[in-house]
């Protein structure tokens, strides 16, 4: 004769058979006075299932349109059963599915996937980034000018940079209901730079002209400013200074406190 | 001045994202607005600015899925201090959870799944809800559950084991008359029965929403807790049932998935509102 179930035991079943399709319907559940079947059981596998696969839809739309709702579903199901939320906070679950979708074999005929998906998770964390003032424009002028070269500017929490070997910038622009670029053709293999910002209670998605590129990267990454500006200008002699950071500036990408250098 | 600390015995909605522009700027007669406190726990951004601007017009009502009351683990105490900070900027007038689990050796089920009604389980619920009153620093309410399956080694009936949770640890009840619905279809219980034993003095709150129907493997009715269609019918009549008991209470109307326009989420509030009204005349079991 065994004892009682424990609280401990019946839940470690029931999860245990939550997240395996395959095992049977854990002992000792009821209906009343049948025991319950598969089906019963099976609508808390399907909540689990299809709340957390509807949890990646809303996060990830753009990738949801250009692959199609079948393989969409089927996608982030398999990655729903390897990546259980660990937390409850599902607004921001997801991290790992553009490294998911890289690995993913089905999907590998659209080479640019896996950085549209980061583009879309960037967009995402932007959203939902700590409110914080951003740097000026007349905050920069009032800069002074001999401090500005060793200056470090702190990124504005809601900042991102996506930087792809594909044109996922204007194929995310293309998808997206925001459509902030012309559509034309899009030439997939092109390479982008994509500056994600949220100025007032709005993402903003940016291709950053080339010549700006890696200036972006290192202000972003905190690089001095006046390393980042030569390093452009030897990679680019297009590239001009002023241009590159007020752009930075105008799109809200940089907090208005800075850690080190000239703004006091 | 509308007051805000208080959910009035009205009708009130779930804010829904779609639904912003709608209210901002019009604002809708409604008594209150609820949000799943989960999806507020970002750091800032645009659900934080429209959530602030709405919570100076309306009374708020923070509703969590996550804190796993019924779980046998320890509660989570990052989920408890993100919930603290959210309830500490807004000040809702209320804040509820549910007689279920859903965190399992720290990954999260992303349902609210059910548990035995025992006395082992009863003390381990009480001492979650008394954390997490400490925690808070206020009273919450605690909803019933819908299920699909039971437990054979429960000893306690459902209204019972709320009733005794709230007792012991001084917190009211959630009552979910939808989930009434689909647990006593589900499980060939009178649903009538069910309102009759629940202890309607300490509901603080009640909740409406839409079910689906299905069957099980036996054949037998099986109702899906699917917040995806308006109020059916069936639950419609318990709701005057209960509400003519109990008396005029805050009502929400849950619509979370295929989300309508506004106005018809609005109507649906109305048609509870009315309902509301002609219970002012009926004799109210005082709540607590």
């Amino acid at each position: 004769m065994s004892a009682r179930p424990t609280l401990q035991s019946w839940s470690r079943a029931f999860a245990a058979a939550l997240t395996d399709p395959a095992a049977p319907v854990p002992a000792g559940l009821e209906t009343g006075n049948t025991p319950a079947d598969r089906l019963r059981f099976a609508v808390y596998r399907n909540n689990v299932h299809v709340g957390l696969v509807e949890a990646l839809r809303r996060a990830f739309p753009v990738v949801e349109r250009v692959v199609g709702d079948a393989f969409f579903t089927a996608m982030a199901r398999d990655y729903v059963t390897h990546n259980k939320p660990t937390s409850p906070v599902l607004i921001l679950y997801g991290d790992r599915f553009a490294a998911f979708i890289a690995a993913f074999a089905p999907a590998a005929r659209l080479p640019y996937l896996p950085d549209l998906a980061r583009l879309e998770r960037a967009w995402l964390e932007s959203y939902h980034a700590a409110d914080v003032a951003a740097l000026g424009v007349p905050a920069l002028a009032a800069l002074d000018a001999a401090l500005l070269a060793g200056a470090v500017l702190t990124p504005h929490p809601a900042a991102r940079v996506v930087r792809s070997s594909y044109a996922v910038g204007s194929i995310w622009s293309a998808h997206s209901a925001a459509r902030t670029h012309p559509s034309g053709r899009i030439d997939a293999g092109r390479a982008e730079t994509v500056l994600v910002t949220r100025p007032e209670a709005r993402v903003d998605v940016t291709i950053i002209p080339d010549r700006d590129a890696g200036f972006v990267l290192d202000v972003l990454a905190g690089t001095p400013l006046g390393e980042a500006a030569v390093r452009a200008s030897q990679a680019n002699p297009a590239f001009d200074f002023g241009t590159a950071l007020t752009g930075l500036v105008r799109k809200g990408a940089l907090a208005a406190t800075t850690t080190q250098g000239a703004v006091t | 001045m509308t007051k805000l600390d208080v959910l009035p015995d009205r009708a009130g909605v779930g804010l829904k994202g779609e639904h912003y522009a709608d209210i901002v700027g019009t604002w809708p007669d409604l008594g209150f607005f609820e949000v799943h406190a989960e999806n507020y726990m970002g750091d800032g951004g645009p659900p934080h600015r429209y959530l602030e601007t709405i919570a100076a017009h309306y009374p708020l009502s923070f509703h969590g899925v996550g804190l796993s009351i019924g779980g046998d683990g320890p509660i989570d105490q990052d989920h408890i201090g993100r919930l603290k900070t959210l309830i500490d900027r807004y000040r809702p007038a209320s804040f509820s959870e549910h007689l279920a689990w859903s965190t399992h050796d720290s990954a999260y089920l992303n349902d609210l799944l059910p548990l035995p009604y025992t006395e082992q389980t009863l003390a381990r619920v009480c001492e979650h809800v008394d954390e997490v009153q400490n925690a808070l620093g206020r009273r919450m309410l605690l909803e019933n559950p819908s299920t699909y399956v039971l437990f054979s080694e429960s000893t306690i009936e459902e209204t019972e084991f709320l009733t005794r949770i709230a007792d012991r640890t001084g917190c009211g009840l959630l009552l979910d008359v939808n989930n009434v619905m689909v647990s006593t279809v589900n499980h060939r219980l009178d649903p009538y029965a069910y309102i009759e034993r629940f202890a309607l003095d300490l509901v603080g709150e009640i909740h409406m929403a839409g079910y689906d129907e299905t069957v099980d493997g036996a054949g037998d009715r099986l109702l899906i807790d699917a917040h995806g269609s308006a109020v059916r019918p069936d639950v419609f009549e318990l709701f005057v049932f209960a509400l003519n008991k109990a008396g005029p209470r805050p009502v929400l109307v849950e619509w979370d998935n295929n989300v309508p326009g506004f106005a018809e989420l609005h109507a649906e509030a109305r048609r509870v509102e009315a309902v509301i009204a002609r219970s002012r005349g009926s004799r109210p079991v005082a709540a607590q």
